[in-house]
């Protein structure tokens, strides 16, 4: 009998030698004339344990990692193809403390199920909820989402039901599904996690909304750096076509949906709604000014629905379990889990799925284990790169949209960057800067040149010269951004450089250091 | 999973820009499309493309030359025979990426944005691909590659031009 063994082709476990393992196996168990079969899955999220190998016994999945191509032959000497005991087995994967205390119904199949079987989607909850929503009428399944108290994942936090409604509501013959998939904020990878790992989720989402609002095409707009999210994400389109739940008479019902890839060119600015309709229409990705709501007029003038990957990925629960049931989830506004996201210098970086109201503390620490480096924690980034600075003494915050604007901060996409105390702020503050001066699109003069004079004013804070005028005049600055800016772009670089000046105040005051060669070191 | 695939560039030709444009014409927003599809077969948007373009999709040139300078991979110029990109956006710095930038640099004697001078290797910046728990993170070709370090870098570059001289008079590996 075959031995069913799942290897992760996500691009994190890849990038840390999980093809190198598969092969190392294959190898191997052939030599051994081991009767083995290799499945090649998302990630379970455990990142710091990929290349994470796990063995299908009559116990469950086991778990053994980090593994190396050089582990596989003591491996199999210790019979992992049971769950024998080695020093890299981590037990059953269900039952590892990091998973186990997780609420995962976005991530639920993601490192579990093979990505590109129609079956596997089938037999792991997959078409129920668009088989429900089928039987519903548009403006009950609106109602549901609206209900279910599900905001926008990309960051901004509108609730997603209001904005189907809006494009229910409004009329017109042609309407569009665009699913926001250009994941460019540094410290993020959940919507490349899950298109790569459950991408059939995210299809099954957006026929359900072409079905609430009445759009007959969608677009899955991805960056250019996530490769194999395009790859299998543009399998995963014609596999769903090829199984009747994409494209005309969906399910045996008059419902007609196309769906394509649209890839991105290295255009951070295209993760806004407005500037990715630019690009989708095929023009420089600059934004539009608002109103008109793209709900209204969004692509090619079309009543458009734009959505992030977890938004969309959201839905196929909220109509499987019903809307009371992610209700009862959360702080507050903020109903539903939120995928968040460990990375940067952290001991225990991966996927955290969890109900809305988790503390920082309880993520940095208990989840992440603090810093990869084992000095001590100085500041965590969360949201991107337009996200706030904020030291360990605000780590009781819990993740709430409400609590974070009130501490001056934001939750963004959810993503966690952490810092050790070898962090100078001040450094930190001139790249939101730097960064808002090289992706800006150009279009409004405060984000355009306000970013610029940015960089050069936190220079000469660094440098001493007429520190505290200069340290004023960044604040004006900061404030004709934040309240001038046409978009989160320019209106929100101030929040990380803000946060920088007001917790970490003693990193623009330290004395010059030496003339160095220049640049960074 | 394939690693290492390299697509030969094609040598420039305006019949096959008019039918890359072609084919692509009649699908909604054709353009970003038709010029991935350029640099994919020959490594970067030649200026002859322009009015080639334009013509098909009944633009003007300026319309679609503010296109190709807008967005970061639509080059202008060709590139080295290996692409890498070393992540330098906030959970990569975290953890050195702007040491191992300087570090690589200064190791293949070429700035960020440039090509070396035997047209080997092409260094850029990217901000974020998407692998930063395990930063920091460099893009070889189109394969990402986690915890890296200058000494690393070097022996994966190695390798790269390596095959892409020996794959250079060859035709193009198969996916």
């Amino acid at each position: 009998m075959t031995t069913r063994v799942f290897i992760p082709r996500d691009t994190a476990a890849r990038s840390v030698g999980a093809d190198g393992v598969a092969s190392s196996l294959t190898i191997h168990t052939r030599d051994r004339s081991l009767d083995v079969t290799i499945v090649r899955t998302g990630s379970r999220g455990l990142l710091w344990l990929e290349p994470l190998v796990e063995v299908e016994t009559d116990a469950g999945r086991i778990a053994y990692g980090p593994v190396a191509p050089g582990d596989i032959p003591a491996l199999l000497d210790a019979d992992f193809l049971t769950g024998g005991e080695h020093p890299l087995r981590h037990g059953p994967t269900d039952e590892i403390p990091y998973l186990a205390g997780q609420q995962r119904h976005m991530f639920a199949r993601v490192g579990v199920i093979d990505p590109l079987s129609v079956a596997d989607h089938r037999a792991n909850g997959g078409l129920v909820a668009l088989e429900r929503a089928l039987a519903m009428a548009p403006k009950d399944v609106v109602a549901q989402v609206t209900a279910s108290g599900l905001r926008g994942r990309g960051g901004a936090g509108f609730p997603t039901g209001i904005k189907w409604q809006t494009v229910l509501d409004t009329p017109g013959d042609l309407k569009f599904i665009c699913c926001n998939a250009d994941e460019g904020d540094s410290g993020t990878y959940a919507d490349r996690m899950l298109m790569e790992g459950d991408p059939f989720l995210l299809i099954e989402g957006m026929v359900i909304a072409a079905h609430a609002v009445g759009a007959s095409e969608g677009f899955i707009y991805i960056r250019s750096e996530y490769p194999a999210a395009v790859e299998t994400m543009r399998a995963a389109i014609l596999a769903a076509e090829r199984d009747g739940w994409l494209g005309a008479g969906i399910l045996g019902t008059d419902l007609r949906f196309t769906l394509q890839v649209r890839v991105g060119a290295g255009a951070y600015i295209c993760g806004e709604e407005t500037s990715m309709l630019e690009s989708l229409e095929g023009k420089r990705g600059q934004i539009r000014p608002k109103p008109p709501l793209p709900a209204i007029e969004g692509l090619f003038g079309k009543p458009t629905v734009v959505n992030n990957v977890l938004s969309l990925a959201s839905v196929p629960d909220i109509l499987t379990n019903g809307a009371e049931a992610y209700q009862a989830l959360g702080l507050g506004r903020s109903r539903g889990t939120q995928v968040f996201q460990l990375g940067g210098n952290v001991a225990r970086g991966g996927i955290v799925e969890l109900a809305f109201g988790v503390t920082l503390r309880t993520l940095v620490e208990e989840y992440g284990g603090g810093t990869r480096t084992g000095r001590p924690i100085r500041a965590v980034q969360v949201g991107g790169p337009l996200g706030a600075y904020l030291p360990t003494t605000q780590f009781d915050l819990p993740m709430d949209y409400e609590a974070f604007a009130e501490a001056g901060a934001m939750i963004g996409h959810g993503g966690i960057v952490i810092f050790d105390e070898t962090v100078d702020m001040a450094k930190q503050a001139r790249f939101a800067m730097e960064f808002c001066a090289e992706e800006s699109c150009g279009k409004c003069t405060p984000c355009r040149v306000g970013s610029v004079r940015g960089v050069e004013v936190i220079d000469r804070i660094i440098r001493n010269e007429d520190r505290y005028a200069n340290l004023t005049l960044l604040e004006d600055l900061c404030e004709v951004m934040t309240d001038g800016s046409l978009c989160a772009m320019g209106g929100l670089t101030p929040m990380p450089v803000r946060s920088a000046v007001r917790h970490f105040g003693e990193d623009f005051e330290r004395p010059v250091a030496a003339p160095t060669s220049g640049g960074q070191a | 999973m394939p690693t290492g695939v390299r697509q030969q560039s094609e040598t420039w030709s305006e019949d096959r820009v008019l039918a890359i444009a072609t084919a692509h014409k009649d699908e909604r927003g054709p353009l970003l499309p038709i010029l991935h599809e350029i640099v994919a077969t020959f490594g970067y948007v030649d200026a002859r493309c322009v009015p080639v373009v334009a013509e098909v999709l009944n633009l003007s040139r300026a319309e679609v030359h503010g296109v190709i300078t807008f967005y970061r991979d639509f080059r202008t110029t060709p590139g080295g025979a290996v692409d890498l990109r070393i992540c330098r956006a906030e959970a990569c710095q975290s953890v050195g990426a702007n040491e191992l930038l300087a570090d690589a640099k200064r190791r293949f004697g070429v700035a960020t944005g440039e090509t070396t001078a035997d047209g080997r290797l092409t260094l850029d910046e990217v901000f974020c691909l998407g692998d930063c728990a395990l930063g920091p993170a460099v893009m070889i070709d189109r394969e990402v590659h986690g915890r890296m370090d200058g000494e690393r870098l070097a022996t994966l570059v190695a390798q790269a031009v390596a095959q892409a001289v020996a794959d250079a008079p060859t035709e193009t590996t198969a996916r």
